[in-house]
């Protein structure tokens, strides 16, 4: 972090400023695995690429909007997510044993892992930082009203809210609610609708 | 372990903080530290309930103050020495023992597609379920000292059995190199009001992913 002089007071929100401590210390291990020959570099670069590049929300989305064109596909999939999700060509790691929890007009659900930061990477990618901090971990099963009023979202009271702790390895996706006003919308248009947000439950899918 | 990993329901741990468009990584190393975790657990020197309790066995306060790759890179350095993959010295040294034999990396790049494939938690073999669904259950009063995924908001509180998942790796006894132990896994539901008292939603609920040791009958139906 760079030096700042004395009374002076940064707007500027340095979201996960990064130490130079933690930056070497990977540095120095890495190194060491790769001189002992424990790990292959390109192998690294190849997973990174996996997460960076293959693998994101863009799947979830495309699962969604298949659930909201295609009623047969929806019953699969709240049936068998694991099995559904396969059909469009997503799986593997943090992805073994999913299932999809519907939203409606009186329920709503709402993801998070309180004891570590469990997540379906094979239909959203990896978790953002919010996901895996204290504050929505320790916050989202006491006070879920108070989180999704956090991310803008005011659920009236006669609407159910189901937190889903993700304690075990099954890893769940919202199935949000399609928004009014999209009969015409393609999959594809849909699919560009749909965020990552709302698929963990903190977001409403709006036109 | 009753650490500060098991946060559910706990106060004072501030707002959350929202990153609009924030990139899969914040920097490189953070990049490199996922994939050295991912890419030394191909070693198969420990399994993922072993690397879950590594984490949650960093010093509270540490724990507390490091991002999350950086708790990943500590977890990694933990278990690499635990293992005999590297000695305490080579990492401090950042340099192999002289003369130490040069290992064949375990993963290569072309099986990063199949490593990716996954791993099934699940295991097929005939294990009896002990409850069924719509029966009321308790969560046990336990406080093992090693590895659980039974969060303590849920001890001692009563519920109900949601679905059965079928049969899973049992975390307890995984994590220490146990045995697998494979055992039915149930979403669990407990009524808000049943964890956090009358001041919660009479509406809302919290469903719990819990193994067979984890429950037990429940005398009475909860009061929902």
């Amino acid at each position: 972090m760079e030096a700042r002089a004395a009374g002076e007071h940064s707007h500027t929100h340095e979201h996960q400023a990064v130490p130079s401590d933690p930056a070497l210390r990977v540095k120095a291990l890495e190194s060491l695995l790769i001189e002992k020959g424990l790990v292959d570099p390109a192998a690294l670069d190849a997973l990174i690429d996996t997460y960076e590049n293959k693998i994101g929300p863009r799947n979830g989305a495309r699962v969604v909007a298949r659930a909201w064109v295609d009623p047969a596909y929806r019953q699969r999939l709240l049936a068998n997510a694991t099995a559904a999700i396969g059909e469009l060509g997503y799986g593997g790691t943090q992805g073994e044993h999913m299932v999809a929890v519907e939203n409606g007009p009186k329920v709503h659900n709402l993801i998070v892992c309180t004891l570590c930061s469990c997540y379906p990477w094979s239909v959203l990618g990896l978790p953002p930082v919010w996901y895996k901090s204290a504050p929505y971990r320790s916050r989202s099963v006491i006070d879920p009203r108070g989180v999704l009023r956090e991310f803008g979202l005011e659920l009236a009271e006669d609407v159910e809210v189901r937190v889903w702790d993700s304690t075990a390895e099954l890893r769940y996706l919202v199935l949000p609610e399609r928004p009014a006003g999209t009969d015409r919308l393609g999959e594809e248009e849909l699919a560009a609708l749909v965020t990552r947000d709302a698929m963990i439950g903190v977001a409403k899918v709006s036109v | 372990m009753n650490g500060v990993h098991d946060m559910g329901g706990m106060h004072g741990m501030g707002p959350i903080e929202y990153e609009k468009g924030e990139p899969v990584f914040h920097a490189r190393w953070e990049a490199i530290a996922f994939a050295l975790n991912r890419a030394m657990g191909v070693w198969g020197k420990w399994n993922l309930d072993a690397s879950r309790h590594g984490i949650e066995r960093l010093p509270p306060a540490e724990y507390l103050r490091m991002s999350y790759y950086e708790k990943w890179t500590a977890r990694l350095e933990l278990l690499l020495v635990e293992s005999g993959l590297i000695t305490r010295d080579e990492l401090g040294n950042g340099k192999a023992a002289p003369g130490s034999p040069r290992a064949t990396p375990a993963l290569m790049a072309a099986q990063v597609p199949a490593l990716g494939k996954g791993r099934p938690a699940s295991r097929d073999v005939p294990v009896a379920p002990r409850f069924r669904v719509g029966q009321d259950v308790r969560a046990r009063n336990m406080h093992p000292a090693g590895h659980t995924r039974l969060p303590r908001y849920a001890r001692g509180r009563q519920g109900i059995i949601d679905r059965d998942h079928g049969v899973f790796v049992f975390p307890d006894t995984n994590a220490q190199f146990l045995g697998e132990k494979p055992q039915h896994v149930y979403s669990v539901r407990f009524t808000a009001r049943e964890l956090w008292g009358e001041r919660a939603s009479p509406r809302d609920s919290v469903f719990v992913d819990l193994w067979d040791d984890y429950l037990e009958p429940a005398e009475m139906p909860a009061g929902r």
